[in-house]
C-alpha cells in the first residue's frame, strides 16, 4: 500500500522532470500524461476514486487532446526542437532552477518539522462528494458553470478571429 | 490498511509545484509554459485531496473538481490565444510579444 504510493509518487516526479526538460513538444506531452496518470494513482490510493477517475478522464483525456490538437495545428517539427535546444542553455536555466530548489527545500523543511500525522486511509465515496457538491458548495457549482460558459465564448471568439486572420492578411491592426 | 503520512502527500505536491514553477521560468516556448501551469494546478489539487483524505471529508475532492473546471476553462482560452499568437508572430517565442502593439 505505502510502497505503491511511494512508487507512483516517484514516477510522477520523474515524469514531470522530463516534461520540463524535453525539447520535442509531443514527447513532453506524453510524459505529462504519464505524470497525470501516476497522480491519479496516488489519488486512488489515498481513498479518492472519484477524483482519480476525473483526473484520467478530464486531465489526461480532454485537456491533453486539446494540447495535441494545437501542437498538430502549429506543425512544430524538427527545427522547432533544435530551437528549443538552443533556448535551453545552462546559463538560462540554472538560476531559476536553483531559486526554485531553495524554495522547495524551505517548504520541505517546514512540512517535515511538524509532528508526523498519519492518514488512516478510508474511501470518501462519490456519493459524499456529490452531496457536498450540491449542498454547501452549490454556489461554487453555479460559478463554475458561468466560468465554463465564459471560457467557451472566449475560446470561440479567439478561434473565430484566428480563422479570419488569413483574409485580413498582415494589416498590422 | 496501514497509515500514510500527510507529509508524503504534501511534499509530493510541493515538489510537483516547484517543478512546474521551474518550467514556467526556464522555458521560452509558450506551449511548454502552458503545460507547466497545468502541472502547478494539478499539484495544488493534490494538496487539496491529501488534506481531504486526512480529515475524511469530501471538501478536498470538491475543491479539486473546481480546480479541474478552472484548468479546463483556462487551457481552452489559453490555447486559442496561442493559435492567435502564432498567427500574429509566426513563432512560439514569448519574447516576441515583449512589446505591446507588436
Amino acid at each position: 500500500m505505502n510502497t505503491l504510493l511511494y512508487i507512483s509518487g516517484c514516477v510522477a516526479v520523474v515524469s514531470t522532470l522530463m516534461v520540463i526538460t524535453r525539447t520535442n513538444a509531443v514527447h513532453a506531452l506524453l510524459y505529462l500524461i504519464v505524470s497525470l496518470l501516476s497522480v491519479a494513482l496516488v489519488f486512488f490510493l489515498l481513498g479518492a476514486p472519484f477524483v482519480a477517475a476525473l483526473e484520467v478522464i478530464i486531465y489526461a483525456g480532454a485537456i491533453m487532446v486539446l494540447f495535441i490538437f494545437v501542437i498538430m495545428m502549429l506543425n512544430a517539427g524538427a527545427e522547432s526542437a533544435r530551437q528549443e535546444r538552443q533556448w535551453l542553455s545552462p546559463a538560462g536555466w540554472i538560476g531559476p532552477a536553483c531559486l526554485c530548489a531553495v524554495l522547495l527545500a524551505e517548504l520541505v523543511y517546514i512540512l517535515s518539522g511538524s509532528s508526523v500525522k498519519m492518514i488512516d486511509v478510508s474511501m470518501v465515496s462519490p456519493k459524499q462528494v456529490g452531496i457536498s457538491l450540491f449542498g454547501p458548495y452549490l454556489i461554487g457549482v453555479e460559478l463554475a458553470s458561468i466560468l465554463l460558459l465564459s471560457g467557451l465564448i472566449g475560446a470561440y471568439y479567439l478561434g473565430r478571429g484566428a480563422g479570419q486572420g488569413k483574409k485580413k492578411g498582415g494589416s498590422g491592426s | 490498511m496501514t497509515g500514510v503520512s500527510v507529509e508524503f502527500g504534501l511534499i509530493l505536491s510541493g515538489i510537483l509545484f516547484a517543478l512546474g514553477l521551474t518550467g514556467v521560468l526556464i522555458r521560452r516556448n509558450i506551449i511548454f509554459i502552458l503545460m507547466s501551469i497545468e502541472i502547478m494546478l494539478n499539484a495544488a489539487g493534490l494538496a487539496f485531496v491529501v488534506a481531504g483524505a486526512r480529515w475524511h471529508q469530501p471538501d478536498g475532492q470538491v475543491m479539486f473538481i473546481f480546480i479541474l473546471t478552472m484548468a479546463a476553462a483556462e487551457v481552452s482560452v489559453g490555447l486559442a490565444l496561442v493559435l492567435q499568437f502564432f498567427r500574429t508572430f509566426k513563432t512560439l517565442d514569448t519574447d516576441a510579444a515583449g512589446r505591446m502593439r507588436g
